[in-house]
């Protein structure tokens, strides 16, 4: 029961309350500089969740044996490990998006939001809590950067999925949306000013939906106390 | 002799803010009318166009945040940054560049920041950089002024060009654009700037037809009615003279020094104040007084800067004409400027003079 609870806080931490890139602000870097399409965007929030849970799990494992003093070097080689196998993967399987993400993929070793967890989370918890604590915040890391890939790709180029076959391989190229073509790209969208808006639209697009909910929660609260008056005003 | 005395609360008349935006736009008037004598109708439906998007716009966005928005309206505010970046983008342009342009400055740079009082950016002038950014090629389109150009065109062709982008006899802009001899002809700051890197001295530079005796023809008319419109906005003090006078101090002292190094390298300070959007830029949009800074002395400042950073990026930067970027970059600075120009308190020591007042009173026990 408790470890359902576990599972499904982790989860709301991780996409919605915690989210590393709405909430936290964490490796904003990656985030703004490759976010240009939705493929570009993917291809990254997968290599970063993969980091992720890779190094939340060892970090995990190996937590009864690091010296306290020591641990945030020794972190940060397991995540530097992990980084060079994701990189070589995408090397040798996805040439052209490893091509394309440059030199955004060593840079996932110095995204915060990898350190912040092993930290945080993993270095004091049990390795399936840790594991899926880290795909959590992957998967609500790439969420957001896909959000912010399709926002800028159909705004500067009229596309969605352009390059998937990068990704997925030559069956993909079909995966391209066209919504409208223009001779002239938007071309405030595709450079680093848009990602900066587009994320500013992000992060006030949550705020109002959490103050929704906040509002919501609390008129059932005070429905619930104006019936409970009424009801003792019958009985008196 | 009549010796009269009044005691405070003294008489005046607090102008409405509707009354400021309005006399402002009156005193863009005979600058637009030159515009539009020397290089065709296309500021007016450009005009037209960004006017009717910037009062819709701002309606909807008032909507949304559930404010009055036939009070915020009549204050005339959305109009003039409408009019502000109407006639500082080409003549020529397609429509949605001034309907883009001009929602960008109402919805985002104005209404998100919180409406009218609160925004930290010109509104007019970072919708020009967005558009400039965006859009590099629609925004230097510029045409030649009509007593050069080869076809002549009129209200009906402006309004075909900016909608279809050919006029009513068929010719597309590039056509527009050339001169008697075919050629097409660069603005009078492009042209220069062209030929400078190019190696030629400025004497030479200057025998371009755009130039008439050293002057840029259309332009240095243009920035002289803005220049006279100007000297009546101070003359009824709806702006100070600080931000208008501090720019072109600081464009002045800039482009004497450099003129002075080498005359044939650098432009002359009187090439600099009359070319481009230098005069409108320094009493109209400058003077904005929400982006601006807001003592007498940051004010000067805050001119100087602008005067000096368009000096700097018309000389060496990538950009033929600043007005746009030099602005924001010193809407940027006013929280400083204003944090360290706040004018001494009647009756109170000024900062630094209190600091010694108390590094005295130390040392005498």
């Amino acid at each position: 029961m408790t470890s359902m609870n576990e599972y499904r806080e982790l989860t709301w931490q991780g996409l919605w309350k915690n989210n590393p890139a709405l909430v936290q602000l964490l490796g904003l870097c990656p985030l703004l500089a490759v976010t240009m399409t939705v493929i570009n965007g993917l291809g990254l929030g997968l290599a970063t969740m993969l980091v992720l849970i890779g190094s939340n799990c060892t970090v995990s494992l190996v937590r009864n044996f690091v010296p306290n003093e020591i641990r945030i070097p020794i972190f940060v080689m397991v995540i530097a490990a992990f980084v060079t196998i994701i990189q070589l993967l995408m090397n040798a399987y996805t040439f052209q998006l490893y091509e394309a993400l440059g030199i955004f993929i060593p840079l996932i070793v110095t995204n915060c939001a990898i350190i912040g967890r092993a930290e945080a989370y993993a270095s004091k918890n049990p390795i399936q809590y840790a594991a899926f604590d880290g795909f959590m915040m992957g998967l609500g890391f790439t969420v957001i950067l896909v959000l912010l890939g399709a926002m800028r790709e159909l705004l500067g180029y009229g596309t969605l999925f352009s390059g998937a076959d990068l990704l997925f391989g030559e069956w993909a190229a079909s995966l391209q949306i066209t919504v409208f073509e223009t001779e002239s790209p938007f071309l405030l969208a595709i450079l680093p000013p848009g990602a900066f808006l587009g994320m500013g639209f992000l992060i006030a697009l949550k705020n109002v939906l959490d103050k929704r909910i906040e509002t919501m929660m609390a008129s059932d609260t005070e429905q619930k106390s104006v019936m409970r008056a009424r009801v003792t005003a019958e009985g008196s | 002799m009549n010796f009269t005395r009044s005691s405070s609360p003294h008489h005046h008349i607090r102008r409405k803010t509707s009354e400021v935006m309005r006399m402002v736009i009156y005193a863009a008037v005979p600058g637009l009318m030159l515009q539009t004598w020397f290089f065709g109708w296309g500021a007016i439906v450009h005009l037209l166009l960004a006017v009717t998007t910037a009062v819709a716009t701002e309606a909807l966005f008032l909507e949304l945040r559930k404010k009055d928005f036939e009070k915020a309206i009549k204050d005339f505010s959305a109009i003039l940054t409408a009019l502000l970046l109407a006639i500082s983008i080409p003549p020529f342009a397609p429509w949605w560049i001034s309907v883009l342009g001009t929602f960008f400055a109402i919805a985002i740079v104005k209404q998100l920041y919180g409406g009218l009082g609160f925004n930290l950016f010109n509104p007019a002038m970072a919708a020009y950089v967005m558009l400039l950014i965006s859009f590099p090629v629609q925004m230097t389109n510029w045409t030649p002024p009509l007593e050069l150009a080869q076809y002549s065109h009129g209200f009906v062709d402006a309004v075909y060009i900016i909608f279809t982008g050919f006029s009513a006899e068929g010719y597309s802009l590039a056509q527009l654009k050339t001169d008697i001899d075919g050629f097409t002809l660069a603005t009078p700051l492009d042209s220069v700037k062209t030929e400078l890197t190019m190696g030629k001295t400025l004497t030479e530079s200057l025998q371009s037809s755009v130039f008439s005796d050293g002057l840029s023809i259309g332009w240095f008319w243009i920035n002289c009615a803005y220049l006279l419109g100007g000297l009546v906005l101070i003359r009824t003090r709806v702006i100070n003279w600080h931000i208008p006078g501090g720019m072109i101090l600081g464009m002045l002292a800039l482009s004497l020094i450099m003129y002075g190094v080498d005359s044939d390298v650098y432009s002359s300070p009187l090439f600099h104040l009359f070319n481009g959007g230098f005069m409108l830029g320094a009493f109209f949009i400058a003077t904005d007084p929400v982006s601006a800074s807001t003592t007498n002395r940051g004010r000067l400042i805050f001119g100087a800067g602008i005067g000096a950073w368009v000096y700097i990026i018309r000389t060496w930067g990538g950009y033929p004409d600043a007005i746009a970027f030099a602005v924001l970059v010193m809407n940027m600075a006013v929280p400083l400027i204003d944090y360290y120009t706040r004018p001494r308190t009647y009756g109170h020591y000024s900062e630094h003079k209190k600091s010694m007042k108390v590094a005295k009173s130390d040392k005498q026990p």
